[in-house]
């Protein structure tokens, strides 16, 4: 071989300096985030611990404050109440959202795209909505409050008309973990045991329930964390029983004891943590029980279990009606149940009485905010994380922080934000009372779950990617908005919404952050409730609810129009 | 090579070595590729290959060692300091960009005109056979068109070295032949230094100037494809590479060995009276025409079985000296003309110079 004729490469390497940039702006990424998380997260977390452990003044106090809380009878029974109704909640709704999920993944019911869709209704709406359906339905003035008397209770008002609520707002969450667990299935298994000729209840219990049950385990500790947590039913619609998450609003906005706050805070993190753990452990289990090779499951008509189905999700899906339904109706009545003639009163008058014009406006533009910068920061940061390499140490670090708000309850978020941003001593206490932060907390308390949607996103997409733009000496960034993010809009569009509807819904750690001048729509719910204006509060829920269904619906027609017009290049491989 | 003008070295890899914690994926590898020529980084899955392979794109970084390319160390550069084109075994191609954005994909950062890119791209479409794709996405393409594709983006900024990344191993078997071939051509055209790493024998015998056959993360044989094929120098090499009888026996000293009650003479031979060894013989290995009678090394038996495998057969002979059974290949014609059939008995004398011996260490397969 002669070495002559060997044409010279033109070897046209990038410069050192735009090299050392590459790297930098790959590191410079992470550490941005890992500072933010630190900063938005971790630190004012960490402001709980510290906060437990001292008294009024500042001083060390040791055990004293945990010590005061296992004497005092009325937090325990507190921690008590706030078990049962997680429990109760679990127990009634996973059951539910099992038939339900069943209905939809293994029976041949007509109609499947309407009841899903209906399932998913208490998503866009805040959980307080509920709470003030059943008042409407069977509170003290409710129409239909003599029912309670069927089953023997005396009030809507306590445990009853909690789990009722919290049953509803959390459905949704339980359905959809559990129809994506009934949906991954082997068609193979079920023929193997028709072969054998075995009967359907043996299929069901020897197949169809093993194979779902990581995700009964699942949606049993997202319901329970969710209870939990769960800070507006109980105050709405839980008379005398109290709960941990009110706790920590009284301890803290009402006797303006942190430290008590602090120490519910962290018994209220104990069983939400525990629940966070058995499902991040069920989940990896999880991933190993379907293979490539499998068979996706096909139901075959069978007349009696289709018909009895379709009853029980037309009951459902009522009911679901009804609940949405009774708040609507309610706030454009008079005076429910008494004068039922037509006024937009509520929507009004009701909302400038109690100096709350301006909430609705404040929900929309942090929602707006929440969801633009939640999905580049969220879509980012994953990128950054999975994609990039270098500063290794730094990435097991993000990950953790990135899962962390998922176990950590709204609540709890909030007084670490209190103890941390309201300090004389900080230098970010500006943020204090302003948008800003309440668009901050929401990032970060609905952070995991964008997260997971962006990094599953980007696992979907050829892990390749980088490694060939290196070879090209293309640098990540461009590759990252010329491929990866055209490639991933759908998902990224997802973010947005997930964050948007969330800021309109949520009460939990804003309720602690907001000031006068940037109240929110959720909260006004609560306080037009504390107020007595229940029409008003029943008016601000309807708002959200059709707020955030025309947001979702658009952004989901956005997504469809984008799919289809990429369609040229996506997933019409021939391959 | 032992002439006083040293070869220029494309790649140089001095001990490189990788540990994943403690498990040694790749054990101190030295090896030197010289321009122009096509090597094969061939081994089962888990040999390393792949790993070295990310190691010289600078994708994995060496546990220890030096990597050289075009006498520059690059051991701590970044892939992008680096000079190479790579092709994935997925391809990679970007889905959301045509295929001329993708072949133009490395060109458009090095400040060229529109029109030289233009004209780059078309040059590159046209080099691997698909002149008129450029508008077409890569979804709208077979999977041996996107290997070509990516064949071109990889080629497009003239990297002095091309590595392929189990290029075909995602294609069906026709495609797959085809495009040997045709990449084998580009390559010969270009004199682009290439690696190629493969877990397929067939493409890294068809197509390398030189094949490295990898096992446990070390190099077993370096060699031409007729090299590693016929005088394998490890055990492993003889069995990964085609199929092989493994005979057991013993050395009885002057190159005669003992197999059951059979004595061979096998003049590769060279092992000390009383050692065991194993016998390596290929299927292909024997003379089954004309006079074996007077041959030495005849072995007689039954045939047990004929598996039919198209152009050729191979057959189960059942030599009671051996001890052992023993697989024999025939042509469809000699199958024929010798009316070998299952149950019936035939002569053989194997044929001794490619047959290899290797003393048994206890463990080895």
């Amino acid at each position: 071989m002669s070495v002559a004729t060997i044409p010279t490469p033109m070897t046209r390497s990038p410069s050192r300096l735009a090299l050392a940039g590459e790297a930098l702006a790959a590191r410079g990424g992470l550490v941005l985030l890992a500072l933010a998380l630190l900063v938005f997260l971790t630190v004012p977390l960490a402001m709980i611990l510290v906060r437990s452990v001292e008294g009024r003044g500042g001083e060390f106090a040791g055990l004293a404050n945990f010590i005061q809380y296992v004497q005092s009878p009325a937090l325990v029974q507190s921690t008590r109440n706030t078990l049962t109704f997680a429990m109760m909640t679990t127990l009634v709704t996973v059951p539910l959202a099992f038939l339900f999920a069943y209905a939809m993944q293994r029976s041949c019911v007509p109609f499947k795209g309407v009841w899903r869709n209906i399932a998913m209704i208490p998503i866009l709406a805040p959980s307080l909505l509920a709470a003030i359906s059943f008042i409407y339905l069977f509170g003290n003035q409710g129409a239909f409050r003599f029912m309670l008397d069927w089953v023997g209770l005396n009030s809507i008002y306590g445990m009853p008309g909690m789990v009722m609520a919290m049953t509803f707002a959390s459905f949704p969450h339980a359905a959809m973990i559990l129809m994506a667990a009934l949906a991954l299935s082997d068609a193979r298994l079920y023929e193997a045991a028709d072969s054998m000729g075995t009967s359907e209840y043996r299929k069901f219990m020897t197949i169809t329930l093993p194979g779902a049950k990581y995700g009964l385990v699942s949606a049993s500790m997202v319901v329970f964390t969710m209870a939990v947590s769960e800070f507006g039913v109980p105050k709405v619609i839980g008379g005398n029983t109290n709960v941990l998450a009110v706790d920590i609003y009284k301890q803290v906005i009402g006797q303006q004891n942190f430290s008590m706050g602090a120490v519910v805070g962290l018994v209220l993190l104990l069983p939400a943590v525990a629940a966070f753990v058995i499902d991040h452990i069920v989940q990896r289990k999880q991933q190993a029980l379907l293979t490539a090779r499998s068979v996706p499951y096909q139901a075959k008509p069978a007349r009696g279990r289709d018909l009895a189905l379709l009853l029980l999700v037309i009951v459902m899906s009522a009911l679901m009606l009804l609940v949405v339904g009774m708040a609507a109706f309610g706030s454009v009545v008079k005076f429910w149940p008494y004068n039922l003639s037509l006024t937009l009163n509520h929507y009004t008058y009701g909302f400038e009485e109690a100096g709350l014009e301006h909430a609705y406006r404040n929900s929309l533009v942090m929602a707006a905010w929440c969801a633009v910068i939640g999905a580049a920061v969220t879509f980012a940061g994953a990128y950054w994380l999975e994609k990039t390499r270098g500063a290794n140490l730094l990435r097991p670090l993000i990950r953790f922080q990135a899962m962390l708000p998922m176990a950590v309850p709204g609540m709890v978020l909030g007084i670490g934000y209190i103890l941390f941003f309201n300090a004389p001593s900080n230098p970010l206490n500006f943020l204090y009372g302003t948008m800003a932060i309440l668009v901050l907390s929401t990032l970060v308390h609905f952070y995991s779950s964008s997260h997971l949607t962006a990094v599953t996103a980007l696992k979907q997409i050829d892990s390749e990617f980088e490694s060939v733009s290196a070879s090209l000496k293309v640098p990540f960034y461009k590759t990252f908005w010329r491929v990866t993010v055209p490639v991933c809009l759908p998902s990224v569009l997802d973010i947005g919404r997930y964050y948007f509807v969330n800021a309109m819904t949520t009460i939990s750690a804003v309720v602690f952050l907001y000031s006068p001048r940037t109240t929110l729509a959720s909260i006004s719910i609560l306080q037009l409730d504390e107020a007595g204006a229940i029409g008003s509060a029943a008016a601000m829920a309807t708002l959200i609810v059709v707020t955030s269904a025309v947001v979702t619906g658009t952004l989901f027609a956005l997504e469809s129009w984008l799919i289809r017009r990429t369609q040229a290049w996506r997933n019409t491989a021939p391959r | 090579m032992s002439t006083d003008q040293a070869p220029v070295e494309a790649l140089r890899l001095e001990g490189v070595h990788k540990a994943f914690g403690d498990f040694v994926a790749l054990r101190s590898i030295d090896l030197v590729i010289t321009p122009g020529e096509l090597v094969c980084f061939l081994g089962p899955s888990g040999c390393g290959k792949t790993t070295l392979l990310r190691i010289i794109a600078g994708l994995e970084r060496q546990t220890r060692g030096r990597i050289l390319q075009n006498g520059r160390d690059v051991s701590n550069a970044p892939p992008a300091a680096r000079d190479y084109g790579i092709v994935f075994q997925s391809y990679a191609l970007f889905p959301n960009l045509t295929i001329a954005e993708n072949v133009a994909y490395g060109l458009v950062n090095r400040r060229k005109s529109r029109a030289d890119i233009t004209a780059r791209v078309q040059e590159l479409l046209t080099l691997v056979g698909l002149p008129d794709a450029g508008r077409k996405y890569p979804s709208q393409m077979s999977g041996g068109q996107q290997q070509r594709v990516a064949l071109a983006r990889a080629l497009a900024t003239s990297p002095s070295l091309l590595l392929l990344d189990e290029p075909l191993s995602a294609l069906d078997a026709k495609v797959r032949e085809r495009l040997r071939g045709e990449i084998r051509q580009l390559q010969r055209r270009l004199r682009v230094t290439t690696i190629m790493v493969t877990h397929d024998q067939e493409e890294a015998l068809s197509m390398a100037d030189r094949v490295v056959v990898m096992n446990q993360g070390g190099i077993d044989q370096v060699g031409s494809p007729s090299d590693v094929y016929e005088r394998p120098e490890t055990p492993f090499v003889a069995d990964f590479l085609g199929k092989v009888n493994v005979l057991k026996g013993v050395a009885l000293g002057g190159g005669r060995y003992r197999v059951g009650t059979a004595e061979l003479l096998l003049p590769a031979g060279e092992h000390g009276s009383g050692q065991d060894v194993r016998i390596y013989v290929r299927p292909e290995d024997r003379h089954v025409e004309g006079d074996v009678a007077s041959l030495p090394n005849r072995l007689r038996g039954r045939i047990a079985r004929i598996d039919y495998l198209g152009t050729f057969c191979l057959a189960e002979l059942r030599c009671e000296a051996l001890g052992q059974p023993m697989l024999i290949s025939y042509s469809l014609n000699q199958l024929h003309d010798l009316k070998v059939r299952e149950g019936g008995e035939v002569e053989i004398a194997l044929r001794v110079d490619r047959v290899r011996v290797f003393a048994d260490q206890a463990g080895s397969r």
